[in-house]
């Protein structure tokens, strides 16, 4: 179902290359630079923290690398597909191929089950209905909620409803996972477990850019970037006594 | 887990939303149903008891005079050629092709009796086709039932002074009057009424007849037809449609239907604003979600075939039990409308629910298009900022 161009595997040393990357909005009337020329690039299978004072830009970077928004400058590239020269639709189906989003307020559908959210990327595949069945039911054990399949979210606590929505992003087998505050709305236990799980998945061969305000999170990046005023600011070790998080 | 699935699953668990939804369809659907019921029945009720709008063929002798009579007053007339008919003919009548659509024939005898020293009117009838073919005579008393029984106008009871029960000579015969008719406000008030038998033997014309009235329930075949099929087996009568006794029925239901028409026009009109308004509002109120459904991969078009197909399934819901409801409604109406105590009846026609339902869907679609746009085109960036 999925463009060729979306399947083709790149060929580039870095799985994600942003180049120059600008967005502006219209703030009503006054426009906002939410980004200002970013540069950056992530490897294959890299755990990536990307961090940074409110406003700094880090959620608009998620959305433009998630193609989700245009943006009004630069180019990004992942896995050697310019994104935001796809056409029509096929940016959806680049999202559906290649990216698992997991938001800080989850977003899970409040009228399907567990399982049913997490079958959700799969309802628009041309794939028997088993199989889709099969996969869901085998993602959500991954997360430990074999049990929960069909409970509603309402039904569910915050740590669970969180696991829920990474099974829902991991469902598809895409090679990235972009995690906008995954911990933001979980209590400190269950943060730990989140991270823990993230942690294996990027174990597994996944690349991860997880934003978060939070620096406790640190220690389960490879690397971690700050940004300030749409740019990338600094990296840390080095720049932690600079830039007060 | 499809977009079917999806689909029905929002309608089944908000179950408050998709009801308002089906609720504001319904109502149209239902006042359209419960119109066309309505005006079908009516028309059936028309068509099946014509007979009751009176005779709608005249059959007189053939002459070659035109009419000196108008408005009551006659002025006289040199008559050539036959006067009369040869009530034996009509058996004829029994030969056309259309003779099932034939309900009554009246033949009658027309002739100048004295009564009491008056001249009076006579006309000889066979009962119970005369009484058939004229509704609107209401008898005080009874028929005539044997050939020295008679009936009377109003008009004529006055001036000839008679009343019930009295015994009358006619031309030397005695008679008993049995009944006299209410006033009509037509020349049939001042008839004496035989049996035609009785006239015949009193005015010496054995057989013949004057004029014969024919009432045929053929609503679905032109009138013009049976007038050919009659003048055929008859070549001397002048056979003759009296249209407008049937058309200023029909013209009154075709307006009633027009009227229905217009009147569906605007609760459809309603229903498709009810259904925008709705389909916004739960679109509007479901951003983030179809943000998610964006997100995760959804193109465009999936997202506008989820709301179509959850608005088809609310139409097609609507669409059923607006029919039914609709069909409640005519039933509970149609005494109140209908013509006398002519039957008429609602009845299931397929081909209405069938439209019924076409019908929603088509409003429902139509109604979603925009919405379901709007929802496809809504920004999902948008839709997750958080919180």
């Amino acid at each position: 179902m999925a463009a060729t161009n979306v399947e083709e595997t790149g060929t580039g040393a870095s799985f994600i290359e942003i180049d120059g990357l600008k967005k502006n909005y219209d703030g009503g009337g006054t426009p906002v630079f939410a980004l200002r020329g970013l540069d950056l690039t992530v490897a294959e299978g890299e755990f990536l923290g990307v961090m940074g004072q409110s406003g700094s830009g880090k959620s608009t970077l998620l959305t433009v690398l998630g193609g989700l928004t245009g943006p009004s400058g630069g180019t990004v590239t992942v896995d050697g597909i310019d994104l935001y020269s796809l056409r029509g639709e096929k940016l959806a189906d680049f999202r559906r191929e290649y990216i698992g989003f997991v938001f800080q307020a989850f977003n899970l559908v409040d009228y399907l089950t567990a399982l049913e959210n997490v079958m959700l990327p799969l309802a628009v595949k041309r794939m028997k209905a088993a199989e889709k069945r099969e996969r869901a039911l085998a993602v959500l054990g991954r997360v430990g909620l074999a049990d929960r399949a069909h409970h509603l979210p309402s039904q569910l606590s915050g740590g669970e409803q969180e696991r829920v929505a990474i099974a829902r992003a991991l469902v598809n087998q895409p090679p990235l996972i972009l995690a906008d505050e995954p911990t933001g709305n979980l209590d400190t236990a269950t943060s730990v477990e989140v991270m823990e799980l993230l942690k294996e998945l990027n174990g597994e061969g996944l690349t991860i850019v997880m934003v978060t305000h939070n620096a406790e999170n640190q220690s389960y990046f490879d690397r971690t970037v700050v940004l300030r005023d749409g740019v990338v600011d600094c990296e840390l070790p080095e720049c932690a006594v600079a830039t007060p998080l | 887990m499809n977009l079917r699935r999806i689909a029905f699953a929002n309608l089944r668990r908000r179950k408050s939303r998709a009801a308002f939804l089906v609720a504001g369809l319904l109502v149209g659907i239902a006042t359209v149903v419960a119109l066309l019921a309505l005006t079908s029945a009516l028309r059936m009720q028309a068509q099946d008891n014509l007979e009751s709008y009176g005779a709608n063929i005249l059959i007189t002798p053939q002459t070659d005079d035109l009419s000196l009579s108008y408005g009551g007053v006659n002025v006289g007339a040199v008559s050539v050629g036959r006067q009369e008919l040869d009530e034996s003919d009509l058996q004829g009548l029994s030969s056309i092709k259309n003779y099932a659509n034939i309900a009554t024939v009246a033949p009658q005898l027309l002739g100048a009796v004295k009564v009491n020293g008056h001249t009076a009117l006579l006309m000889g009838v066979r009962p119970e086709s005369q009484f058939n073919v004229k509704r609107w005579w209401t008898v005080n008393g009874r028929r005539m039932q044997a050939d020295d029984e008679l009936v009377v106008g109003a008009g004529a009871a006055r001036t000839l002074g008679l009343q019930m029960g009295d015994t009358v000579k006619l031309e030397g015969q005695l008679f008993t009057v049995v009944g006299i008719l209410d006033e009509t406000g037509s020349q049939d008030d001042d008839l004496v009424i035989s049996t035609l038998p009785a006239a015949q033997a009193l005015l010496k014309r054995p057989g013949k007849v004057s004029l014969v009235e024919v009432a045929a329930l053929c609503a679905g075949c032109p009138i013009e037809d049976m007038v050919t099929q009659i003048s055929g087996v008859l070549p001397g009568a002048k056979v003759t449609a009296m249209q407008q006794v049937v058309k200023s029925r029909l013209h009154a239901l075709d307006q009633f239907k027009a009227f229905a028409y217009a009147l569906g026009g605007v609760v459809i009109g309603i229903a498709v604003l009810v259904v925008f308004i709705t389909m916004m509002g739960s679109v509007n109120e479901r951003t983030r979600e179809i943000g998610v459904f964006r997100a995760l991969g959804f193109r465009r078009g999936h997202v506008v075939v989820l709301i179509l197909i959850e608005a088809l399934v609310a139409s097609a819901l609507a669409g059923l039990l607006g029919y039914l409801a609709g069909i409640g409604v005519a039933y509970g109406v149609l005494p109140f409308v209908k013509e006398g105590d002519g039957m008429a009846h609602i009845s299931f026609t397929p081909l209405l629910a069938a439209g019924a339902l076409v019908l929603a869907m088509v409003i429902g679609a139509t109604a979603s298009i925009y919405p379901a746009l709007h929802a496809s085109r809504m920004d999902p960036t948008e839709a997750l900022r958080a919180l």
